[in-house]
């Protein structure tokens, strides 16, 4: 669909290396937001229950 | 109606798989990979893709476990390089071995039995070490080189090389243990983080601070490398690495905070329990192709899915029953080896 199966397995290879790495930052990053928004009431509700 | 080329059905089974696998790996340190190639495997994915897809995710991992440390702490980066070209000779070494055996329509079957063994064999470390615990008094202090280091140091083989601590290792070892590992992390599919470490601690003769450190690195070497490596053959599902991420990402976080309250050793003995039940679960799957009984089959998917789910519900239990007993507060104590 995006054209990728014309491309050489070595670009192939290395652009699933580089989708992998950007998928780790942006959900090592995203998470990080939500954690810090949810994590500090939950624990502190959990404490409290 | 499927998402990232999976039905909502196996999305869902990634994500969650992924999650329990994530909060594993943040909690222990370890479980992030050697679930993974195994659970494809009784899915009835090929080898190739199995392991190929568990790689990449292993890089991700690596990846996340690097971030969490802000770096990988204390790192022989000359020793990580010199055993750079052990790790990509021993990847392609293992993918070789996957694909020859993938030729002659046994490489579910060989890698299959492999991780009944490796399973059994963690599991079984884990548990004795969990029914031991009480006795083990005598820890590592972390700088001091293991006697075995020492020994197999002083048979000086040349080219000898120094490492950053000054002391000096044959390059023999260094390529061997490099090479070993990465035949491993390509043939199964894992980190092998769980050999690495304790190879670069024994074998080469770091302190076990540099060793964890070194192993992280590893870890991204050896997973960007079979990531690559695989990927060159195209047998790499990213809709499985992206699902089964976007799980582990999110467990991992929880996984590594609850190591602020839970102490360890109350949930060490389901974790071996858990990948005893998990070698079974293969056990079952192969039987099910060689007695072509697809009960089989789902018995195996229910038993290495409901064990993992059992042991997040106890880290889960344990963590909630502490924080409603103390006051301790989050710490930073992310693990991570892979």
């Amino acid at each position: 669909m995006l054209g990728l199966d014309t491309l050489s397995p070595t670009v192939q290879a290395t652009l699933l290396v580089a989708v992998v790495l950007v998928e780790a930052i942006v959900l090592y990053a995203g998470y990080g937001v939500v954690e810090r928004a949810v994590a500090p009431p939950v624990i502190e509700r959990l404490g409290n229950g | 109606m499927a998402l990232l080329g999976l039905s909502i059905e196996l999305l869902a089974l990634f994500i969650g798989f992924g999650f329990m696998v994530g909060v594993f790996f943040g909690f222990f340190g370890m479980g992030g990979s050697f679930l993974v190639t195994p659970a494809l495997l009784i899915l009835d994915y090929p080898a190739p893709v199995a392991i190929g897809s568990s790689m990449a995710f292993v890089f991700g991992t690596a990846v996340i476990a690097t971030l969490k440390h802000h770096d990988v702490g204390e790192v022989d980066y000359k020793l990580g390089a010199l055993m750079f070209v052990g790790i990509v000779l021993g990847i392609e070494g293992g993918k070789a071995v996957v694909f020859f055996l993938e030729a002659l329509g046994r490489a579910e079957l060989v890698v299959g039995v492999a991780y009944i063994l490796l399973l059994a064999a963690i599991g079984v470390l884990f548990v004795r070490s969990a029914l031991n615990q009480s006795t083990d008094d005598d820890d590592d202090t972390g700088d001091e080189i293991p006697e075995i280091a020492q020994t197999i140091k002083s048979y000086n083989i040349p080219p000898m090389v120094t490492l950053t601590d000054g002391s000096k290792a044959s390059m023999w070892t260094i390529s061997g243990v490099g090479g070993g590992v990465g035949l491993v992390s390509g043939f199964l599919g894992v980190g092998g983080g769980f050999i690495r470490m304790p190879a670069i601690y024994y074998l080469i003769g770091v302190s076990l601070t540099a060793a964890v450190g070194t192993s992280l690195f590893g870890a991204l070497m050896s997973g960007a490398v079979g990531a690559f490596t695989y990927g060159l053959s195209g047998v790499i599902d990213i809709g499985v690495v992206t699902a089964l991420l976007m799980g582990s990402a999110l467990g991992a976080r929880i996984g590594s905070a609850a190591t602020a309250y839970v102490d360890e050793d109350d949930v060490t003995i389901y974790f071996g329990i858990m990948l005893l039940l998990a070698s079974t679960a293969v056990a079952f799957g192969e039987l099910a192709t060689w007695l072509e009984m697809p009960i089989l089959d789902t018995v195996s998917f229910v038993l290495l899915v409901g064990s993992s789910l059992f042991v997040t519900v106890v880290i889960f239990y344990y963590g909630v029953q502490a924080v409603r007993t103390t006051d301790s507060h989050p710490g930073t104590a992310a693990k991570g080896n892979d």
